[in-house]
């Protein structure tokens, strides 16, 4: 689903470059359930901008769906956002004046398909997440945990190859983070491939496979209990 | 293209966001109504310039004479200077081409009476062109015409007010009224934007005047109503040049004004162009100033606007929004709230003026204020570009953020 072949990229900073990832090499199937760990600079949040095709990179290949990620502008980049990926967000990136449906339904929006139909599709992933009451609210009504839910029924309703999270948990309490990992945990097992990333060993260890990133490289890379659980 | 679902997004987007649209509206409503008022103030002055020559024709030139004030060719100063039919008929011979219509004129005032109502007015001789000369409109039965003329009739036609004083409410037409002892079959009631003076004339044909007052050839004055073909500069030097020419014809000092004098519509006309000219170029420099300063507004708003939404965009790009939809989007908005709000001011501003209306016409010489059609067409097209670029410039460079970078502003 993922594989990413010597995988470099720079920051320049000024007159300095700043090297943040050197020469990464990762292969995601379909299905898996994988954490990225690192502390802060230690390039993760890069990966998942590349991998998100929300930046470029500047060496190695990176394919996604079997399909070579290179030379993308914005538009092409944003079609396959569309089609292949699902963002969650630590600070949930819910649009403030849009109802919580609202916001679940707009990559169907971008999808193109009409309006009846992505509210009626957004409404049952909101059912999903537990939230269908809360459908007509706007995201300032609703406490942390449900924005992230909101956001976790945004980044599935267009039925991605790839759900992408990036501190899903940063900004909750334990006992939210445990229902949004149990939700995310849920959407895996169904089949969804999941790519988390974090710096919270809790979370890491909830996923299947932990992935750990140091000064832009990978220095270990194993399966988890919950995989050998399975 | 009507996509329904985009106007959803906007008129949400507008709805969501009342203040900083009702701002960036209220830059351009009152940078319209301002140019709105403006140009409705100076048409104004320009309609009562207009009307005040409306009563007779734009391109009427009227021979006049007097006394001579200067000596020539041994005449003495002080002569009197007499108009007679063979100068009539030099101009028309001598002129044809450059002449549309030509009328002269007799003076006189006599009471005219009919049964038992009688009173004094203006009755003029003339040729049947007068009536386009002087704008005279026909309200019933007709005006003199060449047979009257060739058969030196007793017809009359006589004005509103006339007909008003001699014959009430009863019919006038086909009547006959006693002018100085003479009896004329009326056949014809007029009247004339130049008001109740020119509403108490009565018009009777020259010929039978002259035969009348003396059998003699004498006009009291030439009118002539240029080809309106000619531009203002060339009927000018026309009017010179008949000037000119009589003068020399009648032995007249060149340079005498008191003697004869030609009074041409062109030169006031010229005069009132150049007047409005001026005014209407300081106007619209002071008018494309104040949309100026409205675009320039609406321009920092919607750049305040854009980079209040760049996390909004980040988002939207994310979930797959294409860098052409979010500068679409914004360029929409833009556009409707520009037009929109362009459209209230310039209606607020056609209210005000048509509330002024003629009110200030006695003080202030404003009559009628208003804006034409293509001023408001073209403030319209001011308006939409304007809002296309104010929208378009600060867009694109939003929606070219690279989406990790819009979503970490705050």
């Amino acid at each position: 689903m993922i594989k990413i072949e010597k995988l470099h990229k720079s920051y320049s900073i000024g007159k300095d470059s700043l090297h943040v990832l050197k020469g990464i090499d990762l292969d995601i199937k379909e299905g898996e359930f994988v954490s990225i760990m690192g502390s802060s600079g230690s390039g993760k949040s890069t990966l998942l901008n590349i991998v998100g095709l929300l930046d470029g990179h500047d060496e190695g290949n990176y394919y996604l769906n079997g399909q070579l990620i290179k030379d993308l502008n914005e538009k092409k980049a944003a079609i396959l956002r569309n089609k292949f990926l699902g963002f969650v967000f630590q600070s949930f990136n819910l649009i403030g004046y849009k109802t919580a449906l609202e916001n679940v339904a707009l990559p169907l929006y971008y999808k193109g398909m009409a309006r009846k139909e992505r509210l009626k599709v957004a409404l049952d992933y909101l059912d999903k997440v537990g939230l269908k009451d809360w459908a007509n609210h706007l995201p300032n009504e609703l406490s942390g945990g449900q924005k992230q839910r909101v956001a976790i029924a945004r980044a599935l309703v267009t039925k991605p190859k790839v759900v992408l999270a990036d501190e899903p948990t940063g900004a909750l309490d334990s006992v939210t983070s445990d229902s949004v990992m149990d939700l995310l945990k849920d959407i895996n097992n169904e089949g969804m491939t999941v790519f988390v990333i974090t710096h919270e060993e809790e979370v890491a260890a909830q996923t299947k496979r932990i992935v750990r990133l140091k000064d832009g490289v990978i220095t270990s890379d194993e399966l988890t209990k919950e995989a050998k659980a399975v | 293209m009507f996509d329904l679902d985009r106007w959803r997004e906007i008129f949400q987007s507008i709805n969501k966001n009342k203040l900083r649209s009702v701002m960036s509206g209220f830059t351009v409503a009152f940078a319209i109504l301002l140019f709105t008022l403006l140009f409705g103030i100076v048409s104004g002055l320009s309609n009562t310039f207009k009307s005040a020559f409306a009563d007779d024709a734009q391109n009427l030139m009227k021979v006049r004479v007097w006394k001579t004030s200067k000596p020539y060719k041994g005449l003495q100063s002080g002569r009197k200077v007499q108009l007679k039919n063979e100068d009539y008929n030099y101009i028309e011979g001598a002129y044809k081409n450059k002449i549309q219509y030509q009328s002269s004129k007799i003076f006189k005032n006599f009471s005219i009476k009919h049964k038992n109502e009688a009173n004094m007015y203006s009755v003029i001789a003339v040729h049947p062109d007068h009536q386009f000369l002087e704008k005279t409109r026909i309200d019933e039965g007709r005006f003199l015409n060449v047979r009257d003329l060739n058969k030196k009739s007793k017809n009359i036609v006589i004005g509103r007010l006339v007909k008003r004083d001699l014959f009430g409410e009863r019919p006038a037409l086909g009547k006959r009224v006693n002018v100085n002892g003479s009896s004329f079959l009326v056949i014809g009631v007029f009247s004339d934007e130049g008001g109740d003076n020119e509403e108490r004339k009565a018009f009777i044909p020259i010929t039978t005047a002259q035969t009348m007052y003396g059998n003699n050839d004498h006009l009291s004055q030439i009118a002539i109503g240029y080809n309106p073909n000619l531009s203002l500069d060339r009927a000018i030097a026309f009017g010179n040049q008949i000037e000119r020419d009589l003068r020399e014809k009648m032995s007249i000092h060149p340079d005498d004004q008191s003697a004869l004098s030609i009074r041409n519509m062109a030169e006031a006309n010229k005069g009132v162009g150049q007047f409005m000219a001026i005014l209407y170029a300081i106007v619209i420099l002071i008018g494309s100033g104040t949309l100026v300063a409205g675009i320039i507004g609406i321009s920092n708003i919607m750049i305040f606007v854009i980079k209040e939404r760049t996390k909004e965009f980040g988002i939207r790009k994310s979930l797959g929004a294409v860098p052409s939809s979010i500068v679409g989007m914004v360029v929409q908005e833009s556009v409707l709230i520009t037009t929109l709000a362009g459209y209230l001011g310039l209606s607020l501003g056609t209210y005000i003026l048509s509330l002024i209306g003629n009110s200030l016409e006695e003080n202030y010489f404003i009559k009628d204020p208003s804006v034409s059609t293509e001023i408001v067409v073209g403030a319209t097209l001011i308006l939409i570009s304007a809002g296309l670029i104010a929208g378009y410039i600060p867009a694109k460079r939003a929606a070219n953020i690279k989406p990790i970078e819009a979503l970490r502003a705050d």
